[in-house]
């Protein structure tokens, strides 16, 4: 076992270095500017834009800017900011725990409802309960978050004006007040993640647990004269855990890169808002410490997913 | 500029205003009072030359009744672009330099209707009080003796000076360089003196620490930040998000691409403000949430720049109760740009060089009718209502215009006229109804930036062209994209390789030399120039470029008045761009704040020391 993951992360290496080639190659090669907001007003003209480029090490051909960039990467330096002038860890370390909150608790939310509701519609297919689960799970996964986020927003903010819609990011949790506050400015950004994940993770519990309840085991369980809870809770469903724990541990490093549209809808402070604006400026150390810390995640948790096979299912051998 | 057309102006805006205002059934839209502040200073500025501006009149309102310092609570102001850096020299975006100023003060401001007013300075320097050299070679600025920065630090001409000697080092990369361009010193006089001495006669010598780019940073917090160490030290990365300012606010918090929260800065040189004792400036989101949370929810104070569709912003600011649009004059201008060079893709290298004239577009009656086939009313008010007069001027604001009427004079649709002119120059119908000549149809390529309001101005525009057998293919570039100056980035607008592109310029400050200055001759944008050059439609014209010259170097205020009109008119009988909309800036407001007097040519939150509620 402590070969295996060794081995693997040795061949993570070429992976990242080749995943870094990539985007830093699709970013370099894409026109933009961090000065464009200026493009239209005199007082900046394309020269002083050219001058900056030129100080900021645009101008070099991509290749060599990237073996800068790596240089510096191999030191710990991540490089700063074109538009803020700050390290890009400063942001990241700034952001990630907003982040982590927002999405992670949405994350949390939707694992908690989607496996009662997938056990529970597996056990008693096509029943109402599940003709409703359905629904509610292909509505869920099928509507995006940029519809949902202003709809919730136009009912809760604008109509009812029971919650606050625009995030106030410098509060902080001292005492109950600020609890339900905090709270409160959750509910909609949370909702709105949560019901996206929610439908498509109660399909795949849905589905191993149908997959595994007819089988074999679950019959000689019943024949020995378990209680029917007993059969499906604790032999059906840790069987059908085998690829939802997958799955899950896959979406992991999901939750650290952020909500792009939502966190843009409600106004937080969060990574994937923090990238799609780097993206839009050209700030290409920003883009590329995100997406290249997502890499790292993802690698690392298709290793951590691998090893959990080992533990739920010990027909599963290494080497 | 005299004093009547200055009130009409305003007065035509402000109803517009009310209307609005009144059609959602909400109270009238309170004007913005001007600052009671500085009404002796203002009157100082009149002479200024390039403004030439008669006294600002009393304020309206008796100054006794506004609350003193820190009786409010907080100001909570949205921006939907997110600030990211509070050094006003090295802003990567107006909301940067928005942010920046509730701190960081330039020598004078520019009220909305082009007056300066004295902040760092005693007075504004002119030629009759010896301010400004006769020959307009130098300016001294004399410096107000009781400012401090907001650690305690006497404010003098050595943090003005050490200012230009930061950015005069291109190390540093600000962006505010432009406006020190020309300068052959900047020296301290005395401690409260500063002589900024120009290489020639500069005929509009406030271009340097004055208005929204022009603040003054503290020569003790920046001195070691002078070159590379500006982005690269530990310590001016702090600095750049912390600057110590004379402002009425200084920043105790800032989460760059999110939020500021400021508090009163106790030693700002006026006892009596600000009236909010905290501010928070939140970035984010998009200009129609921004626009809900002022005028619907009511969630935020005052929200910047609702570019929101007519449409939509009038049924915001109809249903929402909460909030009013503030609207006020900018010199921007939505604009076509004709290409005068051939962008054909087949001439290889050669595509939009100067050697290479337009197949058609060099025929001054397509352009004509290209001008006459538009219909710029209904642009103007079905897309952009509140934020928009259809407009055939590029300078559509005092001294060179008078009203919203009359910059909409004699440039009505005309089909019929736009038909003959193509029938005169030898453009026939062709079976499909585009017209041909020689072979050639008449097919024009459109560009401009993705956003929803030009895109359907595209629209618009094709199905009037449409009309008189004219031909368009549309084309939308990604804002970033289009905008870019990076020289290997063929779609953006310097290399404009398209017949015609559409976006929103203008000059940024009262004095429109630089500005029209832009479009001469030799400032074309070419391959050797690396698509650099600010004339992108690569339009020659002697007589224009010799009006240019003149321009520069009169110093008679009303014959420079004359020389734009000229020139502007110029740009417009000679169809080198056709001016569509003329735009000024829309702001949301909550009902209670009051005082607020946001100026086109500055910051918007230039005289956020006076607001109140």
């Amino acid at each position: 076992m402590g070969r295996y993951i060794l081995r693997r992360l040795v061949f993570a290496i070429p992976t990242l270095l080749g995943i870094s080639v990539v985007i830093f190659a699709v970013l370099a090669l894409a026109p933009g500017d961090p000065l464009a907001q200026f493009a239209a007003d005199p007082s900046v003209p394309p020269e002083v834009r050219d001058q900056i480029r030129e100080n900021l090490g645009l101008n070099d051909p991509w290749y060599i800017r990237y073996f800068k960039w790596l240089a510096a990467l191999v030191r710990g330096d991540w490089g700063y900011s074109f538009t803020s002038r700050v390290p890009v860890l400063n942001l990241i370390v700034e952001r990630l725990p907003r982040t982590l909150q927002v999405v992670g608790v949405a994350y949390l939310v939707s694992i908690l409802i989607a496996i009662p509701i997938g056990i529970i519609s597996a056990v008693r297919p096509y029943s109402l309960f599940d003709n409703l689960a359905t629904t509610f799970a292909f509505i869920g996964f099928s509507v995006p978050t940029f519809f949902t986020g202003p709809l919730l927003i136009v009912i809760f903010s604008v109509r009812l004006n029971w919650l606050p819609f625009i995030y106030d990011t410098t509060l902080r949790v001292t005492d109950w007040e600020t609890f339900t506050r905090q709270v409160r400015q959750m509910i909609m950004p949370v909702t709105v993640l949560a019901l996206f994940q929610t439908g498509s993770l109660t399909r795949f519990v849905r589905a191993a647990m149908m997959e595994n309840l007819p089988s074999d085991y679950a019959r000689t369980a019943r024949a020995k004269g378990l209680g029917e809870r007993m059969v499906i809770l604790r032999h059906v469903f840790r069987n059908s855990m085998i690829p939802v724990v997958t799955l899950l541990a896959l979406g992991v490093p999901t939750i650290f890169t952020g909500a792009i549209v939502t966190e843009q809808i409600f106004r937080i402070n969060g990574i994937g808002e923090l990238l799609i604006k780097s993206i839009q400026t050209s700030d290409t150390p920003v883009v590329m410490a995100i997406t290249f810390i997502f890499a790292v995640l993802v690698v690392m948790f298709n290793l951590i997913a691998d090893v959990l096979y080992g533990i739920l299912d010990p027909r599963i051998r290494y080497d | 500029m005299n004093q009547q057309r200055i009130w009409s102006w305003m007065a035509a805006l402000l109803t517009g205003a009310m209307v609005l205002a009144a059609c959602g059934g909400a109270p009238p839209a309170q004007a913005p009072t001007p600052p009671p502040a500085t009404p002796t200073t203002a009157a100082a500025a009149t002479a200024a030359p390039a403004t030439a501006a008669t006294a600002a009149p009393a304020p309206t309102e008796a100054p006794a009744a506004r609350p003193g310092r820190g009786e409010g609570d907080t100001l909570r102001i949205l921006y939907w672009q997110a600030p990211t850096i509070l050094n006003t020299h090295l802003a990567v975006g107006t909301k940067d330099v928005e942010a920046s100023r509730l701190v960081l003060e330039p020598l004078a401001a520019i009220d909305p209707e082009g007056n300066f007013v004295p902040l760092l300075a005693e007075e504004i320097p002119t030629v009759e009080n010896g301010g400004v050299a006769q020959d307009f070679t130098s300016i001294t600025w004399k410096l107000r003796k009781d400012v401090q920065w907001s650690d305690g630090a006497p404010f003098t001409a050595a943090d003005v000076v050490f200012t230009y000697n930061y950015c005069a080092d291109p190390k540093t990369a600000c962006t505010s360089v432009a406006a020190f361009r020309g300068i052959k010193s900047v020296e301290a006089l005395d401690d409260y003196t500063v002589k900024i001495t120009w290489q020639a006669a500069n005929s509009y010598p406030y271009q340097v620490f004055t208005s929204a780019r022009g603040a003054i940073l503290q020569k003790a917090q920046f001195e070691k930040c002078v070159g590379e160490a500006a982005s690269t030290a530990a310590d001016c990365q702090a600095a750049n998000l912390a600057p110590i300012g004379t402002g009425p606010y200084k920043v105790v918090e800032f989460k760059p691409g999110d939020v500021v929260i400021y508090e009163i800065n106790e030693l700002y040189r006026d006892p009596e403000r600000p009236f909010f004792k905290r501010v928070e400036l939140k970035g984010g989101g998009d200009a129609p949430s921004a626009a809900r949370a002022v005028l619907q929810a009511g969630e935020v104070d005052w929200a910047w720049n609702l570019q929101v569709e007519a449409a939509v912003l009038q049924q915001l600011a109809n249903q929402g109760g909460q909030g009013i649009l503030v609207t006020y004059n900018t010199a921007n201008v939505e604009r076509l740009l004709i290409n005068f060079t051939n962008p054909d893709p087949a001439l290889g290298e050669e595509r939009g060089q100067l050697s290479q004239p337009h197949p058609f577009l060099t025929d001054l009656n397509v352009r004509r009718a290209l001008a006459l086939a538009i219909d710029r009313k209904a642009i103007a008010e079905q897309l952009y209502g509140p934020a928009g007069y259809p407009t055939c001027t590029l300078l559509w604001y005092p001294p060179f215009a008078e009203s919203v009427a009359d910059i909409f004079k004699g440039c009505d649709q005309d089909i019929a006229e736009a038909n003959r002119l193509l029938d005169e120059a030898g453009w026939t119908r062709g079976p499909d109804g585009v017209r041909v000549k020689d072979g050639r149809r008449l097919s024009l390529l459109f560009q401009t930036n993705v956003n929803t309001l030009r895109q359907k101005t595209q629209e618009l525009i094709k199905a009037n062209w449409a009309e008189i057998g004219v031909e368009t293919e549309l084309k939308s570039v990604d804002g970033s994209v289009f905008f870019g100056s990076d020289p290997g980035n063929p779609d953006n607008i310097g290399h404009f390789f398209a017949d015609i592109q559409m976006y929103t310029t203008g000059a940024t400050e009262p004095d429109p030399t630089s500005h029209l200055c832009g479009w001469i001759s030799s400032a074309a944008s070419q391959k050797e120039n690396e698509w650099r050059g600010t004339n992108n439609m690569r339009w020659q014209n002697a007589e224009y470029d010799a009006l240019c010259d003149q321009l520069r170097k009169e110093l008679d205020p009303a014959r420079r008045v004359e020389i734009a009109r000229q020139m502007d008119a110029l740009i417009v009988s000679d169809v080198a761009m056709i001016p569509l909309v003329a735009r000024p800036r829309v702001a949301g407001a909550s009902k209670d704040l009051k005082g607020y007097n946001p100026s086109g040519w500055d910051a918007e939150l230039w005289d956020v020391a006076n607001w109140y509620k």
